[in-house]
């Protein structure tokens, strides 16, 4: 098979990174340890999710397992996001809600139109790629409105006063937050195929796939992490609304972030 | 209907208050901002709020507009306790003009439309006209605008909703002499239109010249509340406060 990388292969290509230390250690960038760190741990964490997706694809495993796989992602996605963007209030909650919407919609359009059978192998990877860009995306959305309705506080404020309800007051810098999070998606679709070749269609190809049968793949996999954002910024941003103000229509104290 | 007006009963209060304070608290983490003011504001002219600043006189503004609430204690206007207020009602009667110009992204009428979002050409030019700015400035940019007609502007577009009340904070801080003084007598005037004005300012000079009732506030207590023209006979500490400024 054209995409079989062996062992010796794979221990071969290591020397890349070897270039790569040698470069840090000739200009003294002190990165070496954590280079080979993280040359080491992606290894051994694409090993241990190979053996398990392994386990779960295998078409003699229940796809139960397969859901399951999907809720312990969403639950790390989730986690991470609270992580990344501590300032906005209650987020791994939402971002729960959010990705599992992003989920529900995507998955029913992929699999209730027969567009990928509904079998472990095309579940989980595509559920993969969805929580994956979704959860970035929920990041970028919740940090940029908490920071635009903290920097605006001022603004905001002259929208409350005049009677406006905290949703009317928020939806300019909720828009702007949107569409924040959405352009670099937008944008990695219009560059595809000219600048990039997407990981999907690469894998495809590397194994062996006809090209045009890949983009098919490719461009409904786009398709899916394009609406699967769409989902998630929108929940995550509205919902989050709901937490910076009060019931009685104020902005809650907003803290700067904790810069690391 | 739920907001009927209780009935006054304390008798500290003046039965033709427009605000009424009640033992008011406001901290926030952990530090008292207002410590047990009880205050009363009359019905019309200009009411002014000084003291230092950090003194707590903005928080006792935005008490008004329930831009904050107190930890304890009572805010009435017009004898209806605003904690049982719908706040979007109340922010459309007590209209508020900020310390710094706050106009919205596009142009004056936009900002004007988002007050009002049905009024009609006259109606904005009426609204502009009562703070001195002409029709022509309906089409011109936010970004345009130098600091005093962009605070003027944020005033129509305060009174192109018709409120009660309007509520200035610090509204001239960042102004010039010129400005500052056109924008004191747009405020007189609005006040001698039946509609009450609270002028929130550490700038004791001004006070004098603009209100003709005072709540002098030094740290976060009420010392003195009176007319203007009583001022001589406040307490030791607003004494020093006025020697002061």
């Amino acid at each position: 098979m054209p995409g079989d990388v062996s062992y010796i292969g794979l221990a071969v290509s290591f020397v890349l990174v070897l270039v790569a230390l040698g470069l840090s250690l000739a200009q003294r960038l002190g990165i070496e340890r954590s280079m080979l760190w993280a040359a080491l741990r992606g290894l051994v964490q694409l090993l241990a999710v190979g053996f398990a997706l392994g386990l779960i694809i295998d078409p003699e495993t229940p796809l139960f397992w397969s859901w399951l796989w999907i809720v312990v992602m969403i639950a790390i996605a989730a986690d991470t996001v609270g992580r990344r963007a501590p300032e906005a209030p209650g987020i791994r909650g939402i971002a729960v809600v959010a990705l599992a919407a992003a989920a529900a919609v995507t998955h029913g359009v992929l699999f209730g139109f027969g567009i990928f059978p509904l079998e472990a192998r095309a579940l989980v990877p595509l559920s993969g790629m969805l929580v994956g860009n979704s959860m970035i995306a929920a990041v970028l959305v919740s940090r940029r409105l908490v920071e635009e309705l903290r920097d605006k506080r001022l603004e905001v404020e002259a929208r409350l006063a005049l009677g406006l309800p905290s949703l009317d007051a928020a939806r300019p810098y909720l828009r702007s937050s949107i569409r924040t999070a959405l352009i670099p998606r937008i944008e990695g679709v219009k560059a595809v195929g000219l600048i990039s070749l997407p990981g999907a269609m690469t894998g495809l190809i590397l194994a062996g796939v006809d090209p045009v049968d890949a983009v098919r793949v490719q461009a409904a996999v786009m398709y899916l992490i394009l609406g699967a954002t769409a989902t998630t910024t929108a929940v995550v941003a509205f919902a989050l609304v709901r937490k910076l103000f009060t019931s009685d229509h104020r902005l809650v104290e907003l803290a700067r972030p904790l810069e690391g | 209907m739920t907001s009927q007006s209780p009935e006054p009963t304390a008798d500290s209060r003046q039965p033709s208050a427009l605000y009424d304070f009640e033992n008011v608290i406001v901290s926030r983490n952990g530090t008292t901002i207002l410590n047990g003011v009880t205050a009363s504001v009359p019905r019309a002219g200009v009411t002014g709020i000084v003291g230092p600043s950090g003194s707590g006189k903005t928080t006792l503004l935005r008490l008004c507009n329930r831009l904050e609430v107190p930890a304890s204690g009572t805010v009435r206007f017009r004898g209806a306790d605003v904690a049982a207020m719908d706040p979007l009602e109340l922010r459309r009667r007590a209209g508020m003009v900020f310390q710094r110009p706050t106009l919205f992204p596009g142009t004056v009428r936009d900002n004007l439309l988002v007050a009002a979002p049905g009024a009609g050409q006259a109606q904005l030019e009426h609204a502009l006209e009562r703070t001195e700015l002409d029709a022509a400035f309906l089409d011109r940019t936010a970004d345009d605008l130098s600091g005093g007609e962009a605070q003027r502007a944020c005033v129509a577009r305060t009174l192109i909703a018709d409120p009660e009340v309007v509520l200035f904070d610090e509204a001239t801080s960042s102004l010039d002499a010129a400005p500052k003084t056109r924008l004191e007598q747009t405020a007189r005037q609005i006040a001698t239109e039946e509609m009450a004005v609270l002028w929130v300012t550490h700038d004791l000079a001004q006070a004098q010249r603009l209100a003709d009732y005072l709540l002098v506030i030094l740290d976060g207590a009420v010392e003195f509340s009176g007319p203007t023209t009583g001022l001589a006979d406040a307490n030791g500490k607003v004494q020093e406060f006025l020697d002061a400024g």
